[in-house]
């Protein structure tokens, strides 16, 4: 810890143009915090098994307490700060209030996530496909039957 | 969806009114700051000058501190201190704390008690280099001899886990059992009504068995954190995640030698509780690391820490019961020891409070029931959803399933022959008023399709299904204060010191306000946990806040409607009882209204100043009888749970697979359908993990399966295929709006429901949780008398 190698990076962050520099060691969940000020992205388990950390790289779901900071440089990442437009929630975070789809809200944004890549790849789901592809994506509370309701509803407020 | 019922015999006078807010599902006040990433946890919080805390923890499970060497810890660059029991004792020369006891030391002081336990803390800039510098703290240990099964533990001869019992005497009824020495036994509570060995005589068999579940945790995804802030003036802060932020500032101000007064304590939302963020967790650490080196200190645990900082109570439960031919019980005895592990926490009172239940919710002439709360050299164990209640349900309703078959009678009829009514005694010698056994067995039975035929399988996959029904009294003696304020421009806000931790207790107290002032909820604010501005509240805990909470604010509107009523009285130049409050305004009979803003500009000549409004409540209690845990009140309600499952279960490798599950609670009034639903069905699914599959695995006091890794919780692809919930609304008369708490309800029969289904399905009698199939496949095997090596 002693010798601090530090890297400086930029990257696009819901939709504009930041640099930043961290330690090797940092993870981009870290960065966000310390030097974005966002914390939709948390950390719980710590081994990116639970969800809560959940970001979009490149439209991509990662976990943000294994993702270093430094494979950020030159990405496009989207946090759950990053879906509104114009002060308008996006429909998926329309669908999980609508639905109630969160009791404490620690894991919601990673499932809103979770959610946004689920719709990009498969707009239509089945609920046996929604339980799938959301199945890394933990609720202590236990939200789940709601959680699928607000995931239907968002795939029906998105469809053309 | 929920479908819920209100039978037509008991509307309250005051549930009959037509209302706007009450028992509509409102949305949570703060939704969109959930869904958008702004909603403010304490997880969060970064001071200017903050260090970060990292903690090194004990490597044995008993043993006494020869010596820390902290130099090379010392030595790292960016390490700023390394805080042990040496430098806790300058500032707090007794440093021991805890609700029931005060035996918990706020780093581990001459002697360690469990794996896990914290020794020192370093403290650093970067919580990195704190991580790297804990791990090189040193410690030289003298390792003593452990003991970690509770009934071993509170057998003579055991080794001594503390010297002397010191309750903390914030709970009379522990008094007794100051200076008890040479034990580990903490609690023994007991209760006798009638005589067993009578009943026992009566009985035409008698069934005895031994029941145990193992330890499980909590797992809040927002693991504990606390800030702790030293203030000018002398005074401090200490913003934590906690259900009882009340509790910490009366504890820290008690450690430090402090009046109350120069202890705020603050939260925000929490991201889940359970009953693990209760009393003191990392509050007394943080604050005196604060205190010793004049800067905010933050400690916050990783998820694995969690596991050695509090867990549910393993149990062994002996339950010996009576029976007729015709199904009536006769006596029933229970003896169960809890595992409280090396520190007391709350156990003595789970041990006490629930163990009074233990006779289930049947009417039994002949009760005797016996609790021990042991210490252990496990980790500390404390409240989890339910304290102590399905440790007990889990023996009752499965011994159920066994003399219900071995007397030939259907199990759902069983329970009928045996329910307590209303207006019966209950075994504590309490007159049962508000627990429905009977709407909630019917509605059980309805939702199971009891009666219909069940395709029971073939081959290797057999199918069966089960019920079961627990009970619960709410905890007491709690007390609860809240106060509504209303602004100059007519705006209100409640301030409370009851904790959202995701169960929806700001909307729902919300909406007890705004129904009484006559507003839309979502024009009520409610202000956070602060005990510099929130009242006192005794914690967040046992379902009491809709009931305890809720009391309050319905008061503290009420006081602050009245207010205004007589204000606008005196305005308008008409008597009082010509006004209601409604739409946000006084309104007369005839004539024009005043609007809330109207009426403080009348109050104070000008747009400005405050109204308040102060409701208290504390319902009444009379203590146990300590020989015979006799009560004329021993609870301000009863809360019962019943559930329904339908299992699948593959004879050949022992997964049982749960196709449906059911729940009922008798909830009194739902205040919000959907946060209710969602609480019973939460809870529900938690206790699917705790029955199938989570469990704290122990070698020599260690876990290994600290992490979520190696600990599976339930996810997506476990829920049953069929999930419904479902509640009996029978207002309770002294509940605001007729409501009962219903966060644990849904928490307490799942799990021996699962068992009957597979004791239906295969015949096959699991005494221990969880099911794991290797539990299942070995008692298969056996039953066939074909055993698995180890058998």
């Amino acid at each position: 810890m002693s010798a601090r190698h530090e890297r400086r990076m930029s990257f696009t962050l819901n939709g504009r143009r930041v640099t930043a520099t961290a330690a090797t060691h940092e993870t981009i969940l870290e960065v966000l915090q310390r030097d974005f000020g966002l914390f939709g992205a948390r950390e719980s388990c710590g081994q990116g098994l639970c969800g809560c950390c959940t970001l979009l790289v490149d439209g991509t779901a990662v976990s943000g307490c294994l993702y270093l900071a430094a494979f950020a440089d030159g990405a496009e990442l989207t946090t759950v700060e990053g879906l509104a437009r114009a002060g308008d929630l996006h429909p998926i975070q329309r669908a999980f209030i609508e639905k109630s789809g969160f009791q404490c809200g620690f894991c919601t944004p990673g499932f809103i996530l979770m959610t946004k890549e689920l719709l990009a790849r498969h707009p239509q789901p089945t609920e046996d496909e929604i339980r799938h592809y959301l199945s890394g994506n933990l609720c202590r509370c236990a939200a789940y039957p709601d959680i699928i309701a607000a995931v239907k509803r968002a795939a029906d407020l998105l469809s053309p | 969806m929920a479908d819920t019922i209100v039978l037509p015999d008991a509307p309250a006078a005051d549930a009959a009114r037509a209302r706007r807010e009450v028992g509509r599902p409102v949305t949570r006040l703060e939704a969109t700051a959930k869904v958008d990433g702004s909603v403010e946890y304490i997880h969060n919080l970064r001071l200017p000058g903050m260090l970060h805390g990292r903690i090194h923890r004990s490597t044995i499970a008993h043993g006494r501190i020869a010596r820390i060497d902290a130099s090379a810890a010392l030595a790292v660059e960016g390490v700023h201190a390394v805080v042990t029991a040496t430098e806790v004792a300058t500032l707090v020369p007794n440093p021991y704390y805890g609700p029931a006891f005060h035996d918990q030391p706020i780093l581990a002081f001459g002697k360690v008690r469990h794996v896990g336990e914290p020794v020192a803390v370093v403290l650093a800039t970067d919580p990195h280099v704190a991580e790297e510098a804990a791990d090189l703290v040193s410690v030289e240990y003298e390792p003593l001899e452990a003991v970690f099964d509770e009934v071993a533990a509170a057998a003579p001869g055991a080794p001594i886990i503390h010297d002397e019992l010191k309750p903390a005497g914030l709970f009379t009824d522990l008094k007794h059992l100051a200076g008890r020495r040479g034990t580990n036994v903490a609690l023994d509570a007991r209760l006798r009504s009638g005589d067993v060995e009578t009943g026992f005589a009566e009985a035409d068999q008698v069934f005895e068995h031994t029941f145990r579940t193992g330890k499980v945790m909590h797992a809040t995804f927002e693991p504990m954190v606390t800030v702790a802030e030293p203030t000018g003036s002398g005074g401090l802060t200490i913003h934590t995640a906690s259900q009882s932020p009340s509790f910490v500032r009366s504890e820290i101000s008690r450690l430090l030698g402090w009046p109350e007064n120069r202890v705020r304590v603050r939260t925000a939302f929490l991201g889940g509780g359970f009953g693990a963020k209760l009393y003191i967790k990392l509050e007394a650490m943080a604050a005196v690391c604060a205190l010793l080196v004049r800067r905010p200190v933050r400690i916050a645990l990783t998820m694995d820490e969690q596991f050695y900082t509090i867990t549910k109570h393993g149990a062994t439960v002996r339950i010996k019961t009576g029976v007729r031919n015709d199904g009536r019980i006769t006596a029933r005895q229970v003896e169960t020891y809890w595992n409280g592990g090396a520190y007391a926490d709350i156990g003595p009172r789970v041990t006490q409070k629930s163990g009074f239940t233990a006779a289930g919710p049947y009417d039994i002439a002949h009760v005797a029931l016996d609790n021990y709360a042991v210490y252990t050299n496990d980790p500390p164990a404390g409240a989890l959803r339910g304290f102590g209640i399905s440790q007990l349900v889990w023996a009752y309703e499965r011994q159920a399933d066994v003399i219900a078959r071995a007397l030939g009678i259907d199990p759902l009829e069983f329970r009928r022959r045996n329910a307590l009514r209303n207006g019966r005694l209950h075994a504590t010698g309490t007159i049962v008023y508000g627990m429905e056994v009977e709407a909630v067995l019917d509605r059980l039975a309805e939702q199971m399709a009891w009666h219909r035929p069940f395709d029971r399988g073939s081959g290797s996959i057999r199918r069966g299904r089960g019920l079961a029904i627990g009970v619960k009294a709410c905890v007491s003696p709690t007390t609860s204060t809240a106060a509504v304020h209303v602004y100059g421009d007519g705006s209100c806000a409640i301030h409370t010191s009851t904790v959202d931790m995701g169960q929806a207790s700001d909307t729902t107290l919300a909406q007890i306000a705004a129904e009484v002032l006559g507003l839309p909820t979502a024009a009520v604010r409610v202000v956070h946990p602060d005990t510099d501005v929130t009242p006192y509240d005794m914690a967040t805990l046992g379902s009491r806040s809709t009931f305890h909470m809720g009391n309050a604010v319905r008061r503290a509107a009420e006081d602050a409607r009245a207010q205004m009523v007589r204000i606008a009285a005196g305005a308008l130049g008409v008597d009082a009882d010509e006004l209601e409050c409604r739409d946000g305004a006084i309104v007369p009979r005839a004539g024009t209204a005043m609007s809330f803003r109207d009426v403080m500009l009348a109050r104070f000549a000008m747009q400005a100043g405050t109204l308040v409004g102060v409701g208290s409540y504390t319902p009444p209690y009379k203590k146990p009888d300590l020989a015979t845990g006799q009560s004329p009140d021993i609870t301000p309600f009863w809360m019962l749970g019943g559930a329904g499952a339908e299992v699948e279960v593959d004879c050949e490798t022992g997964r049982v697979t749960v196709t449906k599950l059911v729940n009922v609670a008798d909830v009194g009034r739902a205040i919000n359908p959907a946060s209710v639903e969602r609480q019973l069905t939460g809870a529900a699914i938690m206790q699917l993990g705790f029955t199938l599959f989570e469990e704290m695995v122990f070698s020599d006091g260690q876990v290994v399966n600290a992490s979520l890794a190696d600990y599976k919780i339930p996810g997506l692809l476990d829920l049953p295929r069929e999930l419904t919930g479902a509640f009996v609304e029978i207002p309770h008369r002294d509940g605001p709006f007729g409501a009962k708490g219903v966060g644990e309800t849904g928490i307490f029969s799942p799990a021996p429901a699962i068992a009957n289904a597979l004791y239906d399905a295969t015949g096959v009698v699991l005494y221990e949780m969880p099911l794991t199939p290797e539990r299942v496949l070995r008692a298969l095997r056996q039953a066939e008398h074909r055993p698995l090596e180890g058998d």
